[in-house]
């Protein structure tokens, strides 16, 4: 497994996607830390950043490898070893990658620009994201056995993401404004890592005053460590879950 | 050096008009000492308090008096007493230490308490860990000047206020350092008095809260980090000038909450780092003139309960929302400021843009309704409904807008 992990993360470092994906976000936010003086502005402007770009790119470009690298998969599969272990290998490579670009881009401009406790909250729920949509595209990979379907469907999902499912929400708290809706609100943001790693983050800076301004129940449970361990075991979920339906699925494949 | 000549010329003062007037020195030597050496003294004649621990309580002054304090000789209540009573016009206390008054939930418990009191001098003094700091009761024309007043509440319920001041008029609360009480500085029945050049902050509730209180000014005071912010009620002809306020950052804070004020005005003021810049509760003919807005999260809220507010050449900077408002009724002009969120043109570059702008989003529309949406800040679907309302607005209220908003920010220095 070790040997399969190596060779596809040696394969994709290489890849010049890769390469520009990471420098494009180093690019990015050296600019915005360096033009902003306050460090807590320029860090929302990352998460601006990182909340659209990293799910979108992480979901398409894990759906594309993947289904680029099904003949490399065939053949491993042609050998001695378990299905589990080449989808598995596939996964942590890949994951891996877009791990270590999302640091060079995002983490190491933090280090340098604005060594602050909050730059590491965005740096981890960066890499969360970057785990839960490599997640959700590798379960997307097994599902779908044509590639057009597939990436057609990882667009779907990395849009829902990020935008349908606020819209959705947005109607779902208009409709039920006279109720009392503010613990299912918490409920339902748990469906979607990209809010929750927005939480996350606003949680760590000022402007979490203004999201406990009248809902004081999302600071009172989001703004305690057990809000912040709440919403990063979510996320954990969302990187797990799809992972285990898609090692469960590969098993019963026809290939 | 200031207070040498604030000595010389009350002394002075008191020389030249009572000629008979003697001067008298106590020393901590005996308990009781103090008020035994009060008792002595014949009205007009100055006391001058020797460096010293008095561990007295109750004092009460009720002769016209100077009282002067040696390098700020220290009066201690032991946590349980009321310290000075001052019940005669024409008293001063100048260079006391004062400390450590009870609390009691039943009396307003205070280091300096002026009761129906006039033309009474509070100056210099030092009151640390009091309840209350000065206390000012049906009291006229007084001077409280130059005082560090602190303190260190934890909650509203068993502290008391900085300076406190009850149906009073023409007071002036000037240069005080004031922390750690309910409310920095407490105004209520007070009129036609000057508020100047104090520090509040850190307080509990307010740094000042101020109730029925007309025909005040306040001027070049610093307003930080307090529990609540500012607080101005029901109250006509408060002029505010030149404040600085900072930091005032919560839940329910507010650097002014303005409810049922009217004919005031707001000049000149710097609001940095708010949760919510000023608030209008049913205010009317409020000029807001030249003031600056910083990184608030919201530096403005005005309710449609407010009418015939003028604002006019402000600047508005890094703010995340400019303006909410709860209704669609705007009786209020905006005017010639400066919006840094503003993206028209000027095509005549009469420095004034020539589209008009809408300082109210969208998505603040929403969150004044509704506000559990705010679980959605700063998430991509706000932004895309900001700038769809702005090409075609339907939520916003449409008469709120700035017809003449500026394109570079005024100097307010």
């Amino acid at each position: 497994m070790k040997t399969i992990i190596k060779y596809v993360t040696l394969d994709l470092v290489r890849n010049k996607i890769m390469i520009i994906y990471a420098l494009i976000l180093a690019a990015l936010s050296f600019s915005v830390l360096s033009i902003d003086s306050n460090s807590s502005k320029g860090l929302l402007s990352l998460l601006n950043v990182t909340l659209l770009f990293v799910p979108i790119i992480s979901i398409l470009f894990a759906t594309i490898y993947f289904f680029n690298s099904i003949e490399f998969i065939e053949l491993l599969l042609s050998q001695p070893v378990k299905r589990n272990k080449v989808l598995l290998a596939e996964y942590i490579g890949l994951a891996a990658t877009l791990c270590i670009a999302y640091t060079i881009g995002i983490g190491i401009p933090l280090a340098i620009l604005a060594p602050v406790y909050a730059s590491v909250v965005l740096l981890v729920s960066g890499l969360l994201l970057t785990l839960c949509f490599s997640a959700i595209a590798l379960l997307i990979f097994v599902l779908f056995k044509d590639k057009t379907k597939g990436i057609g469907a990882a667009i779907i999902t990395g849009l829902f993401f990020t935008l349908l499912f606020d819209g959705l929400l947005i109607i779902f708290i208009y409709s039920f404004s006279d109720y009392p809706i503010d613990k299912p609100i918490l409920g339902i943001i748990s469906f979607n890592p990209v809010d929750l790693a927005r939480i996350l983050m606003l949680l760590q800076l000022d402007v979490a005053v203004m999201m406990g301004y009248s809902g004081a129940l999302f600071k009172k449970f989001l703004g305690t460590a057990t809000g912040s361990v709440y919403t990063v075991v979510c996320m954990l979920f969302w990187v797990i879950v799809p992972l285990f339906i898609s090692l469960k699925i590969f098993k019963k494949r026809d290939l | 050096m200031r207070r040498a000549e604030v000595i010389c010329f009350v002394l002075f003062v008191f020389v030249c008009t009572h000629a008979n007037a003697r001067n008298s020195k106590v020393f901590a030597n005996s308990p009781g000492s103090l008020q035994q050496a009060i008792d002595k003294t014949m009205p007009g004649d100055t006391l001058f308090v020797q460096k010293g621990t008095y561990k007295e309580h109750d004092i009460h002054i009720n002769k016209r008096l100077v009282i002067i304090g040696d390098n700020w000789p220290v009066i201690d209540g032991q946590n349980k007493y009321q310290l000075l009573t001052i019940e005669h016009d024409s008293v001063a206390v100048i260079g006391l230490q004062l400390q450590n008054t009870g609390r009691s939930s039943l009396t307003d418990i205070a280091a300096i308490k002026l009761l129906n009191a006039n033309y009474i001098t509070v100056r210099n003094n030092k009151l640390y860990n009091n309840t209350y700091g000065v206390y000012l009761q049906n009291a006229n024309n007084n001077i409280v000047d130059g005082n560090i007043i602190q303190s260190n509440s934890v909650d509203e319920l068993n502290s008391g206020n900085g300076v406190h001041a009850w149906k009073s008029a023409y007071l002036t609360i000037s240069n005080n350092i004031i922390s750690g009480h309910r409310d920095g500085i407490y105004f209520e029945f007070v009129t036609d008095s000057h508020i100047t050049n104090n520090r509040s902050f850190k307080n509990v509730r307010y740094g000042l809260h101020f109730m029925f209180s007309h025909r005040d000014a306040y001027r070049k005071n610093v307003f930080m980090d307090n529990g609540a912010g500012v607080a101005v009620m029901f109250s006509k002809f408060v002029e505010m000038y030149d404040n600085t306020f900072v930091h005032n950052w919560g839940d329910a804070a507010y650097a002014i909450l303005l409810k049922e004020i009217s004919d005031s005005k707001i000049i000149h003021n710097r609001f940095i780092k708010n949760t919510v810049g000023i608030y209008f509760e049913g205010t009317s003919r409020i000029q807001v003139l030249n003031n600056e807005f910083k990184e608030n999260g919201w530096a403005m809220r005005v309710q449609a309960s407010c009418s015939e507010n003028n604002f006019e050449r402000n600047n508005f900077e890094s703010n995340s929302f400019d303006v909410a408002t709860n209704g669609t009724m705007m009786l209020n002009t905006f005017r010639q400021n400066y919006w840094d969120k503003y993206d028209g043109y000027d095509l005549d570059k009469n420095r004034i843009g020539d589209v008009p702008y809408y300082p109210v989003s969208m998505y603040s529309v929403v969150t004044e309704k509704i506000p559990a949406a705010m679980i959605l800040y700063r998430s991509f679907i706000t932004d895309i409904m900001d700038q769809v309302e702005k090409i075609l607005p339907s939520v916003t209220p449409d008469q709120l807008k700035d017809d003449a908003p500026m394109m570079k920010s005024w100097n307010l220095q």
